[in-house]
């Protein structure tokens, strides 16, 4: 497959798809305030299968000519203008978002019609205009190709997603939502200084020139430092994950999956922009170490708080906490010691499916408990009994969902943890490996908790539950099936990711051999975790009931698991805290310069 | 020192009055103040490197000068939502403070 070297500084053919990507749905949102009412849901219903198509075809384009596609606004070339451009990663990365807010679009149907007798409608006037607005911005995240523009797409996601947190106007919510907007506006802040950094030093923001240009001096790491942990706040990495469990569990299920499964991976791909496109060399292995380190402490932590909520919508928020520490892992593990730079391969590969499977598993598990949560009226795990009976779809979605993320075959984060393996850097360092199993264990665990309580018989009839739609159940189900096919699906298109990569010299091809990634050693080996997963649950739900009967009997049986268990949830609350997340902002910021010095 | 070189160390007094309001006040009104002090402080900073840039004879780099507008701009929608909700906030509860995060657990409705 051809590479391209050279940075683009003219439109190409079938550019013109890249303004439409972006613009269509902004196109929707003006039109839906010019003409209000049902016109809103009918747009929506329009634009957003149209986006998908727009996507596709952006994705084949590439495909068939193995070379990025690149659209120059207005004439002006980049010194100067700005140019949109779609590579390989652009391109994968909008295909999923683009389905993925499909299936959004068709579960909100059920939650978000404008009612019959009614003019227009508080909520679904808001829903959809926002829901296309975090497409055009996920869509301008992908294609911008110079750190402003990437800056404002970044800041159009989150002005689409904090409203989306509070749709229901309730306390807790607008909260929540209030939270979520300071803290992001704090990171976007550090991330504008950064560029200003940049911008005096080398006096151009596009990323292709930006990624001959860049020097190990004092400004630009600096800058980097400033930038990635500007991101890191929005994405939500552990220790910056404040806002996260209470906007995404918060949210109505429509939105906590555009949340958890589309917005924070927008600036999840801004850090691998700046990163592998724009300072390749520059982070040291120091800077990719401490990405990799935050990344194994959000998986391990936000598994054992997964584990231990009570209530569904906060266990899956809280995986999506977890989730995110597995992207970061390609940092470290796609250092390469002799060149002295990330270099783009396996590890970028098998980041991305991860994008990519958690995108869709995550949308399909938060959809299957918003039925949940519908048809019982509360999501509080333990008295999930019957739901089983009730929503057999919803729940087998669920479980799916769940499956995909614990790495079971054929999913995609099967695929993507055997190329995060393959990477020359994963043999010498065995705890990647380790870290990655431990999370898994802690995910099938909770995962068979769901499982084991709602599939339990229900020991009255609780026949009260509310009907959901059937297509809501159906939208979820296809979502997390798809995700746990996703690694047989995409096997053969993994080099559409070496499309277009800035320094082609450093692009390592990415050809798993099938039968190597899909023996039948390497399947057996992915049931691993589901096993000791089995024991942690039982151990788990058997703690569950002593603690549940000694708050009966008010015995002291349990005295000394409480107190011990009781300090995890003091540390995560600590956390959470507004003083300890913005201080630890500064100090990762600091962190990460000083291990950019030490390294030039 | 030259005009520039002071006018960046304006700039980062500024942003440093900023972070400190932003991680050590509680209210959120005072936060988002705090947010505004700062974006204020990198917005000098887009004069400096406008003013950097232009070492050819001329009086001013132009794009900074766009970019900044375009900041200032998204700083003030940020502000814009970011009232809207306090004032939401303030009418359901009274009260406008964020550092209790306990009514997380506490939302089963």
């Amino acid at each position: 497959m051809p590479h391209t070297a050279i940075p683009l500084a003219a439109t190409t053919a079938g550019g013109d798809l890249l303004v439409a990507a972006v613009m269509l749905p902004v196109v929707g949102i003006l039109l839906s305030l010019l003409f209000g009412g049902r016109t809103v849901e009918r747009l929506a219903m329009l634009i957003l299968p149209l986006n998908l198509v727009i996507a596709l075809l952006v994705f084949i384009d590439l495909w068939q000519s193995g070379e990025p596609l690149a659209y120059v606004v207005g004439g002006w070339t980049p010194p100067l203008g700005v140019a949109l451009r779609a590579d390989g990663l652009s391109a994968a990365m909008m295909v999923t978002t683009a389905a993925v807010a499909c299936a959004i679009g068709v579960y909100a149907r059920a939650d978000f019609l404008t009612p019959a007798g009614v003019v227009e409608a508080r909520s679904p006037f808001v829903f959809w205009p926002l829901l296309l607005g975090v497409c055009s911005a996920m869509n301008l995240v992908c294609i911008g190709g110079d750190l402003f523009t990437l800056y404002v797409a970044m800041e159009l996601l989150t002005f689409a997603a904090v409203p989306m947190v509070s749709l229901d106007g309730r306390a807790e919510t607008l909260k929540a939502a209030l939270r979520y907007l300071l803290f992001a506006i704090a990171g976007s802040i550090l991330y504008l200084l950064g560029i200003t950094l940049l911008y005096g030093t080398y006096g151009t923001l596009d990323i292709a020139r930006l990624s001959r240009l860049a020097q190990p001096d004092f400004a630009t790491i600096c800058t980097l430092a400033l930038m990635t942990t500007g991101l890191l706040a929005k994405t939500a990495l552990f220790p910056l994950h404040l806002w996260l469990p209470s906007a995404h569990a918060g949210a109505p299920a429509a939105a906590s999956a555009a949340l958890s499964a589309l917005v924070v991976k927008g600036s999840f791909f801004l850090v691998i922009r700046l990163w592998f496109d724009v300072m390749p060399a520059l982070p040291g292995s120091g800077g990719a170490t401490i990405l990799g380190v935050l990344g194994a402490t959000a998986i391990i932590f936000g598994g054992i708080m997964a584990l231990r909520q009570q209530r569904l919508k906060l266990l899956v928020a809280y995986s999506t906490v977890a989730q995110i520490g597995y992207l970061f892992l390609i940092f470290p593990l796609a250092w390469n010691a002799q060149s002295g730079r990330l270099e783009s391969g396996a590890a970028l590969a098998g980041g991305l499916l991860q994008v990519m499977a958690h995108a869709t598993a995550k949308a399909g598990m938060f959809m299957a408990a918003g039925t949940i949560y519908a048809a019982f009226g509360h999501d509080r795990i333990a008295q999930l009994a019957g739901a089983g009976r009730a929503l057999p779809i919803s729940v087998l979605a669920f479980v799916c969902g769940g499956g995909t993320l614990v790495g079971l075959p054929f999913g995609g984060a099967f695929l993507a943890k055997s190329l995060l393996l393959e990477s020359p850097v994963a043999s010498e360092q065995w705890w990647w490996d380790w870290i990655m199993f431990a999370g898994s264990t802690l995910t099938s665990a909770y995962v068979i908790v769901v499982m084991t309580r709602t599939l339990t018989r229900a020991r009255m009839s609780q026949a009260a539950c509310a009907s959901v739609p059937r297509y809501q159940q159906m939208t979820a189900l296809v979502l997390a099936l798809s995700s746990l096919l996703l690694g047989l699906a995409v096997f053969g298109v993994l080099g559409i990711i070496q499309i277009g990569r800035p320094d082609a010299a450093y692009v390592i091809a990415v050809a798993p051999r099938f039968f190597d990634v899909f023996s039948f050693a390497a399947i057996l080996k992915a049931f691993n975790p589901v096993v000791l997963g089995t024991v942690l649950a039982i151990g788990h739900m058997w703690r569950e009931r002593a603690r549940a009967m000694a708050a009966d009997a008010v015995a002291c049986s349990g005295k000394r698991s409480p107190a011990r268990l009781a300090l995890l949830d003091q540390v995560d609350r600590a956390l959470r805290q507004w003083p300890v997340g913005s201080t630890s902002l500064l100090f990762l910021t600091i962190a990460f310069g000083a291990a950019m010095f030490a390294a030039h | 020192m030259s005009g520039e070189a002071l006018f960046g160390l304006v700039g980062a007094a500024v942003i440093g009055i900023g972070l400190f309001g932003l991680v050590t006040n509680a209210d959120a009104l005072r936060k988002l103040l705090a947010f505004n002090v700062l974006s204020s402080g990198v917005f000098l900073f887009f004069g400096v490197v406008a003013r950097r840039g232009a070492a050819a004879g001329l009086g001013g780099d132009p794009v900074p000068q766009a970019l900044v507008i375009t900041a200032i701009v998204v700083a003030f929608a940020a502000t814009a939502m970011a009232i809207a909700l306090l004032t939401r906030l303030f009418d359901r509860t009274g009260s406008a403070t964020l550092g209790d995060s306990s009514t997380d657990e506490g939302g089963d409705a």
